[in-house]
C-alpha cells in the first residue's frame, strides 16, 4: 500500500501519493490548487509562453486517481482554475477530457482565490462542504475537523523536498496537486503556526511518507 | 593593405617622451592598420594593449571635430571598463584632448544612463551585456549613427562563453546602424589566434592577426613550505606561513583561488595568522559593489599588500605595481595560468612572477604538470562550437524590443557573425517561431503570442509592455539564483550566496562573506539575514562556486607522470603517496580503466579513475548509477573531480568491467539524456537565455513561494509531451559539449579501448581519499534513496510513537 491512513475527528483518511486525499467510507476523493490553465494566464499576462501541457498532465494525473478509486465525489478545493479566464480557455480536448472525468459522480468545484466564481464546466460551484465529520474550505480558517488547501505546502526529508499534506488531530492543508505549482515550506511560520506540536507532514511521491514536523 | 606608417601627430609624440616612453611596434601597427575592418592584436598584459586599441582613436578625436560616439570599448568586466577609464584620463588631459570618456555597465546610475542616450559620449567603455540593452532600446539607430570603432578587449574570455556569441550579435547590429565601423579585438596569448579572428571579424571579411613581442619567459615556481600539503581539501591551509612570507618580500601579490568558496576560507585563515597586521584584502564576484570597489580603490592606491581573489580578477586590468602572483590550487588549465601569471610586473619586458601552491597531494602532481606546459609553451584548448541558439533567440527578442524587424534582414545580420556562418534559414525561423509563439507542438497561443507579424510583413511585439521584461532578462551569464546577504538591521548588503547554499541553512548556522564569520538569522524578503559572530571557526564551509575542468592536455601530462617509476621532480612526501597507491593498489593508466571498490562507512564505494575532466567524469557517475540501478546495486550518490567519480550504494560491486561495456554506455547516455539532473541545469540555462524563463520579474520577488514553481518541472512536461522541442534540441546539444562533455568520454574509451583494471579492497585508498572531502556531492533519486527516505521516515515516527503506515 503506497498511501498513507490516518483518521481526522472520527473521519478515515488516505493520502495518496499523488497529493489527492481519498475518503474510503464517503466515496470522496479530494484534490487541490489545480492551479488548470497557468501557462495560458502566464502568457496573456507576461508574453512568456511556456509548455501548454500542464491540463493535460494534471488530468491525466487525476484520471488515475479517479480510476484507481472510482469515487461517488470528487472535491476539486479551490484554486482549480489559475484565474477565471484561464478556465474560460480551456481547449476543446481539455473540456471533453474533464467532463468525462465529471461523468457519473458529483463534482464540487470548491472557490479559491484565483477562481472566486463559477465555471462554465458542469459541476456545483461552492464556496464550502461538509463530508461527514469534515468541513472542506480553500483557505484554513481557526475552525477544526477542516480540510483546505492554498499554501502548497513542501516538506524536505534526507536532503528532497517534495510536496506534502500537513495533518494535526484539527486539520488537513492539501498538497498543491496541478503539474505547474511550486510550494512553500511546512516549517515556514505560515504554515507552521496553523498545527499543533504534534503535526505531520506526509510527503507525496513515489509513496506517501509520514514524518513528524518537528 | 597598411597605410605607409603614419605619424603620430606631434602631441602624441611629445606626451610619448615625456614619460620617457617609446611606441611600441606593435602600437605603431596598429595606427598602420587603423582602417582595417578589422584587426586582432595579440599581446602578453603589460604590454601596452590597451593604448595600443585606443590610439588610434584618440588621434582620429584629437582635432576635435568629431560629434557623438566615436569608439566603442567592450570588456567582459565591469572593473575593467572602471579601470581602463582611469586610466584613458591620464593622455587625455595630458595632451588636452577634447575627448569625453564615459562608462556604462549594470552599476551606472539610471540619470548617468539616460543622459549617455540622449548625449552620448565620444568614447563609451561597456560590458556585452550592456550593449545589449543598448541595441534593445528604438533610439539605438540615432545613439550609434556615427560610430567608427569598436574595441573588444580581453576577448580571449569573451571567445569562451555565449557572452561573446551575444556580443558579436550586437555587432552586427552595429554593423547596420554604422555601416563603417573598424572592429579591432585586444587579446592575451591563446592557443588559436586564427579561431579568434574569425569570431571577431564581420563575415566574410579578412582579419589580420598582430602578434606583440611576448616579454621573456615568466619566473615560474612551486612554493616551497615546511609543512606537505594534506591529503585533501582545498584550503592550502599549511601553506600559509610561506605565503604569509612571500607578501612580506614583495611589494603587491595577488593571491588567485579557483573558488570564491576557497578564497573566502583562505583569507580568513590568512588573516588569522597575520600576526604583522600587513594590510591583505578580498575581492570576488559574490561580495558586494561597495566592498570590491573599496578593495580596488585601495589597491589602486598602493595601500594593500596582497589581494586574494578568484576569477573576477583574471582580466588585463591594471592594478599597479603587482610584484607576485600566486596561484593557490591546481590551475586546471595552462592558458589561464599563463594568463594569471601575466597579472605580474607589469614593466615591459621584465619577466613575471609566479608560485604554484598546491592545495593537496594531487594537486602537487597537477601543478608539476602546468609548470612543464607552461615551460613548453603547451596552451590548450578545446574547438568552439557553432553560434548557440538560445542566444539568438534573445537576441532575436532585444530585436523586438527595438522595433518592427522584417526576417530576412535580421537573417542577414545574423549571418555575418563568425560563429552563425553556417546557420540555416531553418534553424533561424525556428528560432523565430519560438519566440513569436513558443514553438509547440500543440499551437496554443494563437491569441497571447509574444510577436507579431505586421500587415508588412515585419515582426514586432504583441504588448510592447513585455519589453521591459525582456530588457530586465538580457544576459548570458550563467550565475545560479543567489540571495543577498545582509546585516540584520543594515541596508547594505555583504555580498551574495546561491539560493541552494542559503537553502541548506538553519538558524544559528556560521559561514564566511567577505573574510567575515557571520551567523544565520533567517530569510526576509529573499534576504538572508546574518549578524556577526565571534566565532574562529564557520560551522558550514561556505557557498559553493564555478568549477573549471582540467584541460585533455593537462590530464594526459599527469597520466604519463604516473606512468613513471619513481618521481623525482616531485616533493617527497607526493612521491611517497604515489608509491603508496601503487603498493596497494594501482596508479592509473593511459590505456586502462581503473576502478577500485571498498566498504567505508557503511556504505560501498566505488572509485572510477578515468581523468576526463570534471564535466565528462560527472557525466560518467550519471551513466554507471543509472546501471548500477538497473542491476539493482542500489546506489545513492556519487561526487566527481577532474579525475576520478566515486560512487556509493548499499550494494557492493563485484565486477566493474560489464558497467564500461562502450555500447551500452551509449545507449544508457540516449536514454539517460531524456531525464537526468546535468540536463535539467543545462535546460535551465538555456531556457533561460531564450526568455522561456524569466530570472528578473518587475515587482521584487515576495516570500511566498507558491507562485514559482521549478524549472524541472518544465523540463519534464516538455520532454514528455514535446520531445523536439527547440529548446530540448539546444539543451542536448549544449550538454553533450559543456556540462556532459560526452566526447571526453568517447575519447576516454577509445585512449582504454575499455579495458577495466578492477581492484577490490578493503578500505579507501591513497587516490581515492580526497574525493570524500569533495564538494558537490549528487544524490540520486533511485530505489536506494526510497529505501533511505522510508528508513528515515519510519525511524522518525518510531520516535513519537505512531506508526509509520
Amino acid at each position: 500500500m503506497n498511501s498513507y491512513a490516518f483518521t481526522l475527528c472520527g473521519t478515515r483518511c488516505q493520502a495518496l501519493p499523488s497529493g489527492a486525499l481519498w475518503l474510503p467510507e464517503a466515496g470522496t476523493l479530494c484534490v487541490s490548487d489545480l492551479h488548470l490553465g497557468k501557462s495560458d494566464r502566464i502568457a496573456r499576462r507576461s508574453g512568456v509562453m511556456l509548455p501548454p501541457y500542464e491540463v493535460q498532465e494534471t488530468l491525466d494525473k487525476l484520471a488515475d486517481d479517479i480510476g484507481a478509486t472510482d469515487p461517488r465525489q470528487v472535491i476539486c478545493l479551490g484554486d482549480s482554475f489559475d484565474d477565471l479566464a484561464a478556465a474560460g480557455s480551456l481547449d476543446r480536448a481539455m473540456r471533453l477530457h474533464l467532463s468525462s472525468l465529471q461523468a457519473g459522480r458529483k463534482w464540487i468545484w470548491i472557490e479559491g482565490n484565483h477562481d472566486p466564481g463559477p465555471v462554465d464546466l458542469g459541476g456545483s460551484h461552492l464556496s464550502q462542504i461538509e463530508v461527514g465529520t469534515l468541513s472542506f474550505r480553500h483557505i484554513a480558517t481557526s475552525a477544526t475537523a477542516e480540510v483546505s488547501g492554498h499554501y502548497h505546502p513542501k516538506h524536505r526529508l534526507a536532503g528532497r523536498s517534495r510536496p506534502a499534506f500537513v495533518v494535526d488531530a484539527k486539520r488537513i492543508v492539501m498538497p498543491a496537486y496541478g503539474a505547474y505549482t511550486g510550494g512553500l515550506d511546512c516549517m515556514s511560520p505560515t504554515i507552521r503556526q496553523l498545527f499543533g506540536p504534534r503535526a505531520i507532514a506526509i510527503l507525496t511521491g513515489h509513496k506517501a511518507l509520514a514524518v513528524p514536523l518537528a | 593593405m597598411p597605410d605607409a606608417t603614419r605619424h603620430l601627430p606631434a602631441k602624441f609624440d611629445a606626451w610619448f617622451a615625456g614619460r620617457g616612453w617609446l611606441v611600441h611596434p606593435h602600437q605603431q601597427a596598429m595606427l598602420d592598420r587603423a582602417n582595417d575592418p578589422a584587426l586582432l592584436l595579440i599581446a602578453p598584459t603589460g604590454g601596452g594593449k590597451t593604448l595600443a586599441g585606443f590610439l588610434p582613436s584618440l588621434v582620429e578625436l584629437a582635432d576635435g571635430a568629431h560629434q557623438g560616439l566615436h569608439t566603442l570599448y567592450v570588456s567582459p568586466l565591469k572593473a575593467l571598463a572602471a579601470d581602463i577609464k582611469r586610466n584613458l584620463r591620464r593622455p587625455v588631459e595630458d595632451m588636452a584632448l577634447p575627448v569625453r570618456i564615459e562608462d556604462r555597465t549594470g552599476d551606472t546610475s539610471y540619470t548617468q544612463k539616460r543622459r549617455q542616450r540622449a548625449d552620448p559620449p565620444h568614447i563609451l567603455l561597456t560590458t556585452p551585456e550592456s550593449l545589449a540593452l543598448l541595441i534593445s532600446y528604438e533610439d539605438a539607430p540615432r545613439m550609434f549613427a556615427g560610430l567608427q570603432r569598436v574595441i573588444v578587449d580581453e576577448i580571449h574570455a569573451l571567445a569562451e562563453s555565449k557572452r561573446g556569441d551575444q556580443l558579436m550579435l550586437a555587432l552586427s547590429r552595429l554593423q547596420t546602424l554604422a555601416p563603417g565601423l573598424r572592429r579591432v579585438g585586444l587579446s592575451a596569448t591563446v592557443e588559436d589566434p586564427p579561431a579568434i579572428a574569425r569570431m571577431l571579424a564581420r563575415h566574410p571579411d579578412p582579419c589580420p592577426i598582430l602578434l606583440a613581442d611576448p616579454g621573456p619567459a615568466p619566473d615560474i615556481a612551486m612554493l616551497q613550505t615546511d609543512a606537505p600539503p594534506p591529503w585533501a581539501g582545498g584550503g592550502a591551509n599549511y601553506a600559509i606561513p610561506a605565503v604569509l612570507e612571500a607578501v612580506k618580500q614583495h611589494k603587491t601579490t595577488l593571491i588567485f583561488h579557483n573558488t570564491r568558496a576557497q578564497a573566502e576560507i583562505f583569507f580568513h585563515n590568512l588573516w588569522l595568522a597575520n600576526t604583522d597586521d600587513l594590510p591583505i584584502g578580498i575581492h570576488h564576484g559574490s561580495l558586494a559593489r561597495e566592498q570590491r570597489e573599496r578593495v580596488e580603490s585601495a589597491m589602486v592606491a598602493g595601500q594593500l599588500r596582497a589581494i586574494v581573489c578568484t576569477g573576477s580578477l583574471d582580466l588585463g586590468i591594471d592594478w599597479g605595481d603587482v610584484d607576485l602572483v600566486i596561484q593557490v590550487g591546481a590551475p586546471k588549465n595552462v592558458k589561464r595560468l599563463v594568463q594569471r601569471i601575466g597579472r605580474a610586473n607589469h614593466r615591459y619586458n621584465a619577466p613575471s612572477k609566479a608560485l604554484l601552491v598546491p592545495a593537496n597531494r594531487f594537486e602537487v602532481v597537477e601543478c608539476i604538470a602546468a609548470l612543464q606546459a607552461v615551460q613548453a609553451h603547451d596552451l590548450d584548448g578545446d574547438p568552439k562550437g557553432a553560434g548557440p541558439r538560445d542566444v539568438l533567440c534573445q537576441h532575436i527578442l532585444i530585436a523586438a524590443c527595438a522595433g518592427p524587424f522584417h526576417a530576412d534582414d535580421l537573417f542577414d545580420e545574423v549571418c555575418s557573425v563568425g560563429a552563425y556562418t553556417g546557420l540555416t534559414r531553418a534553424d533561424f525561423d525556428a528560432c523565430l517561431d519560438f519566440c513569436a509563439t513558443g514553438g509547440y507542438a500543440l499551437r496554443a497561443y494563437d491569441r497571447w503570442k509574444r510577436l507579431l507579424q505586421t500587415a508588412d510583413g515585419k515582426w514586432q511585439l504583441r504588448d510592447p509592455r513585455a519589453a521591459l521584461r525582456i530588457r530586465m532578462n538580457i544576459g548570458t551569464i550563467q550565475d545560479t539564483d543567489t540571495l543577498k546577504v545582509r546585516l540584520k538591521g543594515n541596508f547594505k548588503p555583504l555580498g551574495e550566496v546561491e539560493e541552494s547554499f542559503a537553502a541548506t541553512l538553519t538558524q544559528g548556522d556560521t559561514f564566511l562573506i567577505g573574510g567575515q564569520i557571520v551567523r544565520y538569522d533567517g530569510l526576509r524578503e529573499m534576504t538572508v539575514e546574518v549578524t556577526r559572530d565571534a566565532s574562529k571557526t564557520p560551522k558550514i564551509a561556505t557557498f559553493m562556486g564555478t568549477k573549471f575542468a582540467n584541460s585533455t592536455q593537462l590530464s594526459q601530462r599527469i597520466l604519463r607522470m604516473f606512468a613513471q617509476d619513481d618521481w623525482p621532480q616531485l616533493p617527497a612526501h607526493t612521491a611517497a603517496w604515489l608509491g603508496l597507491q601503487r603498493q596497494v593498489s594501482k596508479l592509473p593508466e593511459v590505456d586502462r580503466i581503473l576502478v577500485e571498490s571498498f566498504p567505508h562507512d557503511g556504505r560501498q564505494h566505488i572509485c572510477v579513475y578515468g581523468f576526463a575532466g570534471r564535466n565528462a567524469m560527472q557525466t560518467l557517475g550519471m551513466l554507471l548509477t543509472q546501471r548500477m540501478e538497473e542491476m539493482d546495486l542500489q546506489p545513492l550518490g556519487f561526487v566527481a573531480t577532474d579525475y576520478a567519480v566515486l560512487v556509493w550504494g548499499l550494494k557492493p560491486v563485484t565486477d566493474a568491467a560489464p558497467l564500461f561495456r562502450a555500447p551500452d554506455l551509449r545507449a544508457g547516455f540516449e536514454t539517460w539524456l531524456s531525464g537526468n539532473a546535468v540536463m535539467k541545469r543545462t535546460f535551465r540555462g538555456a531556457a533561460t537565455i531564450a526568455g522561456l524563463i524569466e530570472r528578473n520579474l518587475p515587482q521584487a520577488r515576495k516570500s511566498g513561494r507558491q507562485a514559482t514553481f521549478s524549472s524541472d518541472i518544465l523540463y519534464d512536461t516538455l520532454a514528455k509531451y514535446d520531445p523536439d522541442h527547440l529548446m530540448l534540441q539546444i539543451t542536448r546539444e549544449e550538454a553533450l559539449r559543456g556540462l556532459v562533455d560526452f566526447g571526453r568520454i568517447e575519447e576516454m574509451l577509445a585512449r582504454t579501448a575499455g579495458h577495466v583494471d578492477h581492484v577490490a579492497l578493503d578500505r579507501v585508498t591513497p587516490l581515492a581519499m580526497p574525493l570524500f572531502l569533495e564538494q558537490g556531492r549528487i544524490a540520486l533519486a533511485g530505489a536506494g534513496r526510497e529505501r533511505l527516505m522510508e528508513d528515515e521516515a519510519a525511524a522518525l515516527m518510531a520516535k513519537i510513537g505512531l506508526p509509520a503506515d
